[in-house]
């Protein structure tokens, strides 16, 4: 019988077990060696490794030049010329703000990535929470623009580096939310009028790519206004990325309201609630919850794209690395400029990215039950 | 008779016509008009400024100036193209060059992603770790920060024209780009283009007649096989058949560059690899999920009826995930076609960067901004009813 089989002789030790089964040895039979495809692949994967990664760390740090190598150093060979990231790296990260006053857009970006770090935590996830923002956005606008509180004014051309980046990603998409919300709801509206400007807004802007939105902006915008208005550069193109990220943000929530059941509605519409009390107390609050990972990925996307606004000649991240390799001293750099601000712009999306997917895991338990 | 119901239901009651903001029906016939007006209030605002704004620069609207002559050399072209040409040629020669690096882009991406993505599902830990830190790394990395790196190893890391790299005979390496020979122009390459045509055609009937005697007796014919042999098979008999040339037209250095051959350009290089390893770390992901999404009670399935591997695939596996494969792939295709606009960044004539010289030279910002745009929606939509109606060809039969 079944149960005879399973009973445990009593007064043994347990038997440990076999040897080919536990261990590293196991683990590389299991994992690397278990069929005789996967050993060729292994050892041809592990050969071009082998050979890839030694130079490469070599390069990066055995035979690299120190932080305070010249550029007359460096082109006498060896490795990665850090050098070059040491002289340039306040101009890469804060652009042509003045040099002395510098701290300010240090401080803006810690205020940022406060508030961005407090903003994952979802006990935070309260209307109040809105207010610490807003406080956080009016600390950035006296430190970047200063001319209040002792700080010498600092005109917005003279903004750059990863300070900029972060206004515009985050600053677009604070904007652009609340639009977003109306497209999307406009666009399940049963008005045909309100559905169909929307959807067109929508899909036209989907469409087409960032860089004619940023052309309109940088063009087109200047002939929009009356005579004699001008509007600076960085805020046409903070439009035209708040019109982007509208556009993408609406689709992510609508997803979220397709996701609602039809009952909510009934049931919303039985209370005898209007049309925004049943969207602002019932619908929504579960729509976007829904629609957090996607947002999140949406604002992943967006992040990387603020990048584009070097095309219009406003200096972001990769504009002041750009701007830096062109120093005559410093030309052919580009790995070590590229690494560099590649590596920051990678901790923001994969810490993003990982948010976004533990958001996902999260709410995925809340919703399973 | 249903809809004269509804009629008299809606109609106002007789004795006066009633007309209150607490009615739905008006209220949103209110609210609608309120929309619209200010829409068309911005609007026409926007445009008054415009052709205020015009008029005072005298530059006049239309597109006339496509007519002009364009005086821009292009770098690259699938069609002959010379600075007389004028600016709508112009355009056309970018609008070819972003349709080119586009389909080949997506040629490609969808195969290193498919790869990329299987590999991630590898029993094999090293290649599954290290098919996930490829997608982690491409994908948190803006695409245009990655384009010029590709530009930058293309251009500063290789040498100069002179001293260009020989690793293969007729195959060279510099700074301004790749030279490979190409085959001399015979008139057997359009016999063979024929034969080939006539093979797709062939296989299309053989398909059908395969699937109908499949139908009505059961019995499965090897169409893959047979049309791989036909695809393959006619365009070799017409080479051979054509005195097998093998001619070569070789690049050789004349001054201060290559004559002859292929060549891609540094430019075409940096955007294509660009665009390909970016897009196919998303690909990857999208060939992932929707093969994790297969339960694997279906290949349990399959097997208990017989069928054996290949089968399983084909007929049980696929189907199921491509259905969820093929939605989110199509707005990766659009994405990567968005994307190719950032060739501008690079020097790489696509339609957006000949559309910028133009507007800049002719001062036609509003037709060139329409342009492009109008442009990259013809593109998106025709992507998406294609993709659309793949989707529809795939998507599952339910009652």
């Amino acid at each position: 019988m079944a149960t005879t089989d399973n009973a445990q002789p009593v007064g043994l030790p347990d038997e440990r077990p076999p040897a080919n089964t536990v261990g590293p040895v196991a683990w590389l039979r299991n994992n690397l060696f278990n069929t005789w495809y996967n050993a060729i692949l292994t050892v041809l994967v592990l050969a071009l490794l082998g050979s890839a990664i030694p130079p490469f760390l070599d390069w990066l740090l055995i035979k690299a030049h120190g932080l305070d190598a010249t550029s007359q150093e460096c082109r006498q060979g060896g490795g990665a010329c850090w050098g070059f990231v040491n002289e340039k790296l306040r101009f890469i990260m804060f652009g042509t703000f003045p040099y002395d006053e510098q701290w300010r857009p240090f401080a803006t970006i810690a205020i940022f990535i406060a508030l961005l770090l407090a903003s994952c935590d979802r006990r935070f996830w309260k209307p109040w929470f809105g207010l610490v923002w807003a406080a956080g956005l009016a600390a950035v606008a006296i430190l970047m623009w200063g001319g209040v509180l002792g700080l010498t004014y600092v005109e917005n051309t003279l903004w750059g580096g990863l300070p900029l980046t972060i206004i515009l990603s985050v600053i677009g998409l604070a904007v652009a939310f609340p639009a977003a919300i109306l497209l999307a709801l406009g666009r399940r509206s049963n008005m045909p009028a309100v559905k169909v400007l929307c959807v067109t807004y929508i899909e036209l802007i989907r469409g087409v790519p960032l860089i004619s939105l940023l052309f309109m902006a940088s063009v087109m915008f200047p002939l929009f206004l009356p005579n004699g208005v001008s509007v600076d550069k960085l805020l046409r193109a903070q439009v035209a990325f708040i019109m982007f990220a509208a556009a993408y943000m609406a689709e992510a929530i609508r997803g979220g309201l397709q996701a609602i059941p039809k009952g909510q509605y009934e049931a919303a519409d039985g209370l005898g609630l209007g049309y925004w009390q049943k969207m602002r107390k019932i619908i929504l609050p579960q729509a976007l919850a829904v629609a957090i990972p996607p947002l999140v990925n949406t604002f992943i996307s967006f992040f990387k794209d603020t990048s584009l606004v070097i095309i219009i000649g406003l200096y972001d991240l990769l504009g002041t690395a750009k701007a830096a390799l062109s120093d005559p001293a410093w030309r052919g750099f580009y790995r070590e400029a590229y690494l560099f601000i590649g590596v920051i712009y990678w901790i923001f999306c994969y810490s993003m990215s990982k948010y976004s997917q533990k958001l996902e895991r999260d709410l995925n338990r809340s919703h399973r039950r | 008779m249903a809809t004269e119901t509804r009629t008299t239901q809606g109609a106002p009651a007789p004795g006066g016509v009633s007309f209150s903001l607490s009615d739905p029906t008006v209220r949103a016939v209110v609210y609608q008009i309120l929309v619209v007006g200010a829409v068309v209030l911005v609007g026409w605002f926007l445009i008054s400024n415009t052709l205020d704004n015009l008029a005072r620069r005298s530059i006049a609207t239309g597109y006339h100036f496509l007519e002009r002559e364009a005086s821009f050399g292009i770098g690259e072209s699938m069609i002959d193209y010379s600075p007389k040409d004028s600016y709508g040629r112009a355009f056309l020669v970018g609008v070819l060059n972003t349709l080119k690096v586009s389909i080949i882009g997506i040629i490609l991406a969808t195969i290193l992603g498919t790869l990329v993505g299987v590999a991630r599902l590898s029993s094999n830990w090293l290649i599954a770790k290290l098919a996930s830190t490829f997608v982690e790394i491409v994908r948190n990395v803006p695409p245009l920060l990655q384009l010029f790196f590709w530009y930058a190893l293309v251009s500063d890391s290789l040498p100069p024209v002179r001293n260009a790299l020989n690793p293969l005979p007729g195959v060279f390496l510099s700074q301004r780009g790749l030279w490979v020979p190409s085959l001399s122009a015979s008139p057997v390459w359009a016999t063979m283009g024929i034969a080939f045509a006539v093979a797709v055609i062939l296989t299309i009937f053989l398909n059908r007649w395969a699937k109908d005697r499949q139908a009505r007796t059961g019995q499965i014919f090897p169409t893959a096989r047979a049309a791989l042999g036909l695809l393959i098979g006619l365009p070799l008999i017409a080479y051979v058949a054509g005195g097998a040339p093998t001619a070569l037209d070789m690049p050789r250095l004349a001054g201060f560059n290559f004559v002859g051959g292929m060549a891609l350009s540094p430019e075409f290089f940096a955007i294509l690899t660009g665009l390909t390893v970016y897009t196919s770390a998303f690909i990857a992901e999208v060939v992932r999920s929707g093969i994790v999404a297969v339960n694997w009670g279906q290949t349990e399935a399959a097997r208990a009826l017989g069928l054996p591997s290949g089968p399983t695939l084909r007929l049980v596996i696929l189907p199921q995930a491509l259905r969820v494969i093929v939605p989110p792939l199509t707005s990766q295709y659009l994405n990567l076609t968005k994307n190719s606009s950032l060739a501008l960044a690079i020097g790489y004539p696509d339609l957006v960067s000949i559309a910028n010289t133009t507007l800049n030279q002719t001062g036609q910002a509003i037709e060139g901004v329409t342009m492009i745009m109008g442009t990259y929606l013809t593109i998106s939509l025709s992507i998406s009813i294609f993709m659309n109606w793949y989707n529809k060809r795939i998507a599952l039969v339910e009652r």
